[in-house]
């Protein structure tokens, strides 16, 4: 018996796109798998079919062995018999009935001690003590989603699949419960698959990520390896490295490449042969911003630009320079506070030769 | 007042009104829930009572109780008498003639409740009866009275489908419509008038209750 989930289906969206995908989740150690693409990807989707809530046209669902589904021979599953705890996004929590009520809702089959214990203890793991009375609408957002989680582990299930567990938050609880989301999934050991289109969300919770874009799995593999290397351009926009430009190798030599990307020369590492075209791509974090004539850093290389877009997001800022091609740059508020960047604000952008990923392209322009 | 003639509704109605919360509700649960695509054909036949006149109703009723219809013959072999002109051939005929007043809210509030919650319903290993008794009936509470309650009311009032398929046997099928028609038949304006208030007045307790209850006035409430 195989401990692995293996999934291998297709849907198709009339008008929009096809699904057809497959992947493989092991299952011998408790492990996350996070299923990332952007809204409108397929990913919530294969989610619910996972649950058994939804029906690809072909296809099929091994679970340790077990057949969840499969087309050929007419086996279907339902989700009642899949032991799975499901979470979807808006946490579905009963309004009729109280914390409790909801978290003892599937323990129908145990006896009264047993669900009274249960429940007991998944309150206590989640810090639900004294909401166990209220009612869904009396609870604030994070108290609904560990409700949710809550109501989900309840009944020991073998699979939990999340869907996007933590967008229905505000950010500064999001970020406050994602850790503690990754603890419980440790604790639990509850094999789990996540659906998210954060990557922040993806790199702290996952174990193992699939990145999926209309409806095919374009990479696979461990987060920080798919956002430091995405396989190819379509996987670095997708996985939020926010510059991606064409470039084309005119000097190669001692493991560096100098790439001419729109007529500016820039410095990366190149250890393989790649071809002459490829596209460059540089996570807007690994920007650093200085004033006209600092003169030299450790940085490779320096371009002269002009600021085109700044925009706050959180405790960040996202600004936007035209080096010859547009480049972004994800800067602290104090860091544009102290160089005076607006509209049309002179900069120089710094960035280390590392920080330049390249990715071969065969487009021929 | 004829006391006799208001005990005969009173039994009637509530009765219509129960066995139709009984059937109602599994007829409902699958017009709201079934993808079948030729659905809307038992949804027209549902509503029809509503725009058929009930002597038409009554009529096809009749003759389908009656002694040369399979249906009639087979009542009569199995109980002993015929139903027409008795109180269960009225009682066969209100659940039929009060069917949409039932189904109708049941189906209409079925039809709120949010797909995600019966599948997270699914997802924690409940049935598709468990889920219905532990979760749809209780969301759909105020629909499933009002469903009721319009039943109750609308056969409280029946009167060409009783006529037709009652006749007008007192203590059995004179229900208190037949009686009010008889009192105005017989000139007796002030024994009518008094049935009417009656039944105006009970029509009127019964609506005002179903719709004070769907405004959800209680609502500001403070809640306990």
């Amino acid at each position: 018996m195989a401990a692995e989930m293996i999934v291998a289906i297709q849907k198709s969206f009339p008008g929009r796109f096809s699904l057809d995908l497959s992947f493989r989740m092991a299952l011998d150690k408790p492990a996350v798998l996070i299923l990332f693409g952007p809204s409108g990807s397929g990913k919530t989707t294969v989610l619910r079919c996972l649950a058994g809530l939804e029906w690809p046209e072909r296809g099929q669902i091994q679970f340790r062995g077990d057949t969840w589904l499969d087309t050929k021979s007419g086996v279907r599953v339902p989700p009642q018999r899949r032991r799975i705890g499901f979470m979807s996004q808006d946490y579905a929590l009963f309004p009729t009935h109280s914390v409790e009520g909801n978290i003892a809702f599937g323990l129908s089959d145990l006896g009264a001690e047993e669900r009274r214990r249960r429940v007991a203890e998944v309150v206590s793991l989640l810090q639900l003590q004294g909401a166990e009375a209220l009612k869904p609408n009396q609870l604030s957002g994070g108290q609904q989603q560990r409700v949710a989680l809550a109501r989900a582990i309840a009944r020991r299930p073998q699979l939990l699949l999340l869907d996007e567990p933590l967008s229905a938050l505000d950010l500064p609880t999001r970020s406050k419960l994602c850790g503690e989301l990754r603890a419980l999934l440790k604790h639990s050991g509850i094999p789990s698959v996540v659906v998210t289109h954060d990557w922040a969300e993806a790199l702290a919770l996952g174990d193992q990520m699939v990145v999926i874009n209309e409806g095919h799995v374009l990479q696979g593999g461990a987060p920080q390896e798919v956002f430091s290397r995405p396989l190819n351009a379509d996987v670095a926009r997708i996985v939020g490295v926010e510059t991606v430009v064409r470039g084309r190798v005119i000097e190669s030599s001692g493991g560096l490449v100098t790439v001419d990307v729109a007529g500016t020369k820039l410095t990366a590492l190149g250890a393989e042969e790649t071809g002459p075209d490829l596209f460059v791509c540089i996570r807007a974090e690994d920007v650093v911003l200085e004033p006209l004539g600092v003169g030299a850093t450790s940085a490779r290389n320096h371009l002269a630009g002009t600021v085109r877009e700044v925009h706050a997001m959180g405790a960040l800022v996202h600004v936007g320079i035209d080096c010859g091609f547009p480049l972004s740059a994800l800067v602290t508020r104090s860091a544009v506070e102290d160089l005076r960047l607006s509209l049309g604000t002179p900069v120089v952008a710094a960035i280390k030769a590392g920080a330049l990923h390249l990715i071969p392209r065969h487009d021929g322009r | 007042m004829n006391w006799l003639a208001i005990g005969v509704t009173v039994k009637l109605a509530t009765l219509t009104s129960l066995i139709l919360v009984a059937i109602g509700l599994p007829l409902a649960y699958w017009l709201s829930f079934s993808r079948w695509r030729w659905k809307f054909l038992v949804e027209s036949v549902v509503a029809l009572p509503l725009v058929l006149p009930p002597t038409v109703l009554g009529f096809y009723i009749l003759v389908a109780i009656g002694p040369h219809s399979p249906i009639g013959r087979s009542y009569a072999a199995l109980v002993g008498h015929s139903l027409p002109f008795t109180f269960e051939g009225l009682l066969f005929a209100s659940i039929l003639y009060s069917l949409p007043f039932a189904v109708q809210p049941f189906a209409s509030v079925f039809g709120q409740v949010d797909r995600r919650l019966i599948e997270a319903s699914w997802t924690l290993g409940q049935s598709r009866l468990k889920t219905f008794v532990k979760l749809i009936v209780p969301l759909s509470a105020a629909g499933i009275v009002t469903g009721a309650v319009l039943s109750f009311a609308h056969t409280l009032g029946e009167f060409g489908v009783v006529l037709m398929v009652g006749g007008n046997i007192e203590g059995v099928t004179r229900t208190v419509s037949i009686d009010i028609y008889d009192e105005v038949q017989s000139l007796n304006y002030a024994g009518a008038a008094k049935t009417a208030l009656f039944l105006l007045v009970i029509s009127y307790a019964v609506l005002l209750g179903v719709y004070a209850m769907n405004r959800k006035v209680w609502a500001v409430w403070p809640q306990k």
